[in-house]
């Protein structure tokens, strides 16, 4: 069933189910409603990570040196999950935040872009990054198509398993790798340069990508649990099996002894840096991010899907290695090999497709992210060298730069097929992406370093760059020309010209590591000192000063836009009319329209562009052609006045001088505000103030103007009527005298009291008796107890301790008491019962009488000033409502308290208790027997 | 037909000297001590005018003041309030619930009387 017809119409159908959702993504994205403005899909399209020498190649390398495959996998996971942990090797989402950012801030489109655009928009630096990143990831992309092409051939053969021949033995006519790295040249080219975009980015590409990697996990689920539970009894059947197997049970334990911990580092050090620096990682997860936020689920999500896709790893590499023993099948190809032996086509060919969902999304990703580099960053700095002339008289260059990128794909594409002809039969699939791995990896210094440290400069990338990429093709890619006889091999054991310090991966006698770290440790070694060396030559010139700053305060508020550092000439048409003749003029019309409403200019007709709208035409301009050849463009309209060194220190000191003033504003304006709040609320305490004093001057004037009233009312009648009655005149004067008193005393209290409350009172502390105090007390008032005919009992128990306190301020409270029991006794048959009892820490002392009582409500308000409770005229006491307040402010003087207990109808009790060790007296308490 | 005049003030010593002021002029005085019992005594002996004061228990004479405006049946009473709280705005709030007069104290009782006897004519 599995003929050739069968799979090239699964193929294509395939293909055209992924050419239709990018249809959809592309025209969702225009009107508007992204299609991929999710999260999930941010991180499933991540996982373009995973391509064939995952899906076929990671059981291969299993089955060679067991769980040594996984630091390819664990690298990514850690860089995603635990990225700050391990910084040092894998450097985590910050790094891919602040790029994110960088990359949107800048307009960037590619990684060579990045770079470029950091060193001062660099047209040798774009091209030496593009350089690196096309010689480097060609052997990746041979990978793919040796994976596709073995695995045709394969199927062709069913039900029989044949492996591949060799192609380097077949005519490029008779190769059908060959046809298939056409026909992905032709799907990339259909798939990612229909048009130009100024924002470079593909949502519909990020919408099939997601579904490639949703398709090629399942697909290798399904094979793993075919495998695990269908031919096999469950993991632990597997494991049983093998443990039978002493050449195989090694597999399963920890790191294979020819490994080491040194190429577990390089290995987890190498997926770190490759999932941030691969064009095509850089493609989906920097330049086609939608929104920073996605990064959130994408940091467990494309761990987690990393791991979905590892677990039957191990099982089907051992499963193959008991199943196929001594039959001479590639470990590589267990993952089809498996269901074919076991006759099962449909599954089959799910793998097929699986494995060419895994090729065709990372071939498609890299060649456009490549493309993309090769177009902006290669050719165009060429064309506006030496064709600047040509440029300059074509109305629209959108077709150009178009072609530009298909032609690059083809030729990509094709130079990954040499390489496969030339090289990729020596090597096993893991071999070949650890090369490609390596080259990536040389990107690191530059633009990390230029991420964050200023110094950096153009020179220092170039240099640092330029080294680390002839170290890794002498030390990685040179010997893997040797190893498959392109190169003669001598040179791998002897060096070259004999010298045996430049044998290629013994490296200045560096020996006892696996290749991988040796190409690490000296490519590295080179590249970072030379990056860090140069750059400390000279300090940055004026452009890379201005990058600089643009990207290493990406992520701070500030950071983006601060200064503008151009100054010149240019007319707002000549720019616009460069912009479309890239983007097209209606693009253009739109763009330059949209830019003036959002800075207010509408309907401004100035024909002079200032420097901002200068930087919005180059950053158009930086998305369609790259930064470097955007500036030049614009530099041939806009007559731009140099800059010195000194100016552009002048304005971006100007910047953080103007950042500090507002910061320091911002912190003054918080100050100001807070001081409001405070002055608010102080001025508000002290209307309460005001308030309180107000209330108790109106207490005050009222409780003083109603015994004057009674006092001038009486000596009126008396002065007008001399023929009063005598018992009338003497009761007159009588009520004149008690209210003349009532006046003094209340003038008295107040005074008193303000005394007290302000602190001003004298209080002259010594050592007493209570008891003698209180019965001096009752002696005062025995008088007003006799008038009202009461009965007055006392419990005053003798050797009580003394207790330090004034003595008159006592007699004042006790007094106070006192009158107020008799003040509202019945006459006649009122009782009042005066006692003292000692209590733990000091002694208490209470009045009770058998009156009205005080009401619940009221309790505590006869405690507040001029606050006398009474019900009827009668009842209306004759105080000055001023006692209890007095008397509890002396109380509490002396660290005690006074409060009353009263059942309205039976009389109430005041009580008042005084410590032994009053707070208020220094100097100890009197403690005497 | 002598004037009924009602004196509503809780402080015993100012009723005194008022009452005796009164009746030595001639007029039928009655007294209330509180505010409550102001507005009963008003209610069943009509009496021609009310000293009101302002500081009363129960019932405050503004609130003595405005419960007899709102009877229509004693809108012929004269009200002239007496405080000892002689502040503008307690003067103003008195006369705009409807007193027809007030005084402060302490006050002249002949400025008193002849107070009352203006609100009495008229």
């Amino acid at each position: 069933m599995l003929e050739a017809p069968v799979l090239i119409a699964a193929s294509l159908f395939y293909l055209g189910l992924l050419f239709a959702v990018a249809w959809w993504g592309d025209k969702r994205a225009d009107q508007g409603r992204s299609l991929i403005a999710s999260p999930t899909i941010y991180a499933l399209s991540m996982a373009v990570y995973c391509t064939t020498w995952t899906f076929y190649g990671s059981v291969g390398r299993a089955a060679v040196s067991g769980i040594g495959f996984l630091p390819v996998y664990l690298g990514p996971t850690l860089v995603m999950a635990l990225g700050w942990i391990v910084l040092v090797m894998a450097l985590g989402w910050i790094v891919l935040l602040k790029m994110i950012r960088i990359v949107k801030a800048n307009r960037i489109t590619s990684i060579a872009d990045f770079i470029s655009s950091r060193y001062g928009k660099s047209h040798g630096l774009g091209g030496l990054v593009t350089i690196i990143a096309v010689v480097g990831i060609i052997p990746y992309i041979s990978l793919q198509l040796k994976a596709v092409s073995n695995t045709v051939s394969l199927l062709l053969s069913y039900p029989e398993i044949v492996m591949p021949h060799r192609s380097a033995t077949m005519s490029v006519g008779a190769d059908i790798s060959f046809y298939i790295a056409l026909i992905l040249a032709a799907f990339t080219i259909v798939f990612g340069t229909r048009h130009l975009d100024a924002t470079e980015r593909h949502e519909g590409m990020v919408a099939a990508i997601a579904l490639e990697s949703v398709v090629k996990l399942v697909a290798f689920l399904a094979v793993g649990v075919f495998v695990t539970w269908g031919v096999f009894d469950g993991f632990a059947d597997i494991f049983d099996r093998v443990a039978a197997h002493p050449e195989l049970h090694t597999l399963m334990t920890a790191i294979p002894s020819g490994q080491g911990y040194t190429g577990w580092f390089s290995l987890v050090l190498l997926s770190g840096l490759a999932i941030l620096f691969l064009p095509r990682q850089f493609q989906v997860a920097v330049v086609e991010n939608v929104n920073e936020a996605h990064l959130k689920r994408a940091a467990w999500l494309f761990p987690l899907y990393l791991l979905l896709i590892n677990i039957f790893v191990l099982p089907i590499a051992l499963g193959g290695l008991l199943h196929f023993s001594g039959q001479g099948v590639d470990a590589d190809t267990f993952v089809l090999t498996f269901p074919m032996s076991q006759r099962q086509e449909g599954l089959t060919l799910l793998v097929f497709i699986g494995g060419l969902s895994a090729a065709t999304g990372m071939v498609i990703v890299e060649t456009i992210a490549l493309s993309t580099m090769v177009c902006n960053d290669l050719v165009m700095p060429m064309l506006l060298r030496h064709n600047r002339a040509a440029l300059a008289e074509s109305k629209d260059l959108s077709g150009l730069l178009l072609g530009i990128r298909r032609g690059a794909i083809v030729v990509i594409l094709l130079l990954g097929y040499l390489y496969f002809r030339l090289a990729g039969e020596a090597y096993a699939l893991v071999a070949i992406g650890l090369i490609s791995f390596s080259a990536v990896a040389q990107f690191a210094p530059a633009l990390i370093g230029g991420m964050y440290w200023r110094g950096g400069t153009r020179g220092g990338a170039l240099a640092g760059l330029s080294a680390g990429f002839v170290v890794w093709g002498y030390t990685l890619l040179l010997p893997s020309f040797a190893k498959s006889g392109w190169l003669p091999g001598d040179f791998l054991a002897q060096g070259f010209f004999g010298v045996e310090l430049l044998r290629p991966q013994q490296l200045f006698g560096l020996t006892g590591i696996d290749e991988i770290s040796h190409c690490l440790f000296w490519s590295f070694f080179a590249n970072i000192g030379a990056y860090v060396g140069v750059s400390l030559l000279r300090p940055p010139m004026v452009a890379e000063a201005t990058q600089a700053t643009l990207f290493v305060d990406a992520l701070s508020e500030t950071g983006q836009g601060g200064a503008v550092l151009w100054r010149g000439r240019a007319q707002v048409s000549d720019l616009q009319e460069l912009v479309g003749r890239f983007l097209g003029p209606n693009r253009a019309q739109t763009a330059f329209a949209a830019f003036a409403r959002r800075h207010g200019r509408d309907g401004d007709s100035t024909p002079e562009a200032d420097a901002k709208l200068v930087q919005f035409a180059e950053s158009l301009l930086a998305g369609a052609i790259g930064s470097a050849s955007a500036r030049v463009m614009v530099a041939s309209v806009a007559k731009e006045e140099p800059l010195s060194i000194e100016e552009v220190m002048h304005i971006l000191d100007e910047a953080s001088q103007l950042r500090t003033y507002s910061r320091e504003l911002e912190r003054k304006s918080r100050e100001l505000t807070a001081a409001t709040l405070e002055l608010r609320a102080a001025n508000e305490r002290l209307q309460e103030l005001d308030r309180v004093k107000d209330d108790i001057m109106s207490s005050v004037t009222h409780e003083l103007r109603t015994p004057l009233t009674s006092i001038r009312a009486f000596s009126e009648l008396l002065r007008d009527d001399p023929k009063m009655h005598l018992p009338d005149r003497e009761r007159f004067l009588g009520l004149i005298v008690s209210e003349a008193e009532r006046l003094s005393r209340l003038i008295n209290q107040t005074l008193d009291l303000a005394k007290i409350e302000s602190g001003r009172a004298d209080w002259n502390g010594c050592e007493l008796d209570l008891k003698e105090v209180i019965e001096q007390s009752i002696a005062a008032t025995s008088q007003l107890v006799r008038e009202k005919e009461a009965h007055i009992e006392v419990d005053l128990p003798d050797n009580l301790p003394l207790i330090l306190a004034d003595r008159d301020r006592l007699i004042q409270v006790m007094l106070n008491l006192l009158s107020n029991a008799v003040k509202f006794l019945t006459p006649g048959s009122g009782r009042i019962r005066v006692s003292l009892s000692h209590r733990e820490d000091g002694l208490e002392v209470s009045v009770a009488d058998n009156g009205p009582g005080i009401r619940l409500q009221d309790q505590e308000l006869v405690f507040e000033k001029f606050r006398q409770v009474g019900d009827t005229m009668t009842a209306k006491p004759s105080g000055t409502g001023l006692g209890l307040p007095i008397s509890r402010r002396i109380v509490e003087h002396f660290g005690g308290q006074l409060w009353v207990e009263s059942v309205p109808g039976e009389g109430a009790t005041f009580r008042f208790f005084l410590p032994f060790a009053p707070e208020q007296s220094p100097g100890g308490a009197p403690q005497v027997a | 037909m002598s004037k009924k005049i009602l004196i509503a003030d809780d402080e015993q010593n100012i009723v005194i000297s008022i009452d005796f002021l009164l009746r030595r002029e001639g007029f039928e005085v009655l007294v209330a001590g509180d505010g409550e019992e102001a507005l009963a005594k008003v209610r069943a002996e009509k009496p021609d005018l009310v000293l009101l004061d302002v500081m009363m228990p129960k019932m405050n004479g503004f609130d003595v003041c405005q419960a007899l405006r709102a009877d229509p049946e004693l809108s012929a009473t004269r009200i002239l309030m007496l405080t000892a709280k002689g502040r503008d705005t307690e003067v103003s709030k008195g006369l705009g619930l409807g007193a027809d007069g007030y005084m402060t104290k302490p006050f002249s009782t002949k400025e008193l009387l002849a107070e009352v006897r203006k609100l009495l004519e008229t």
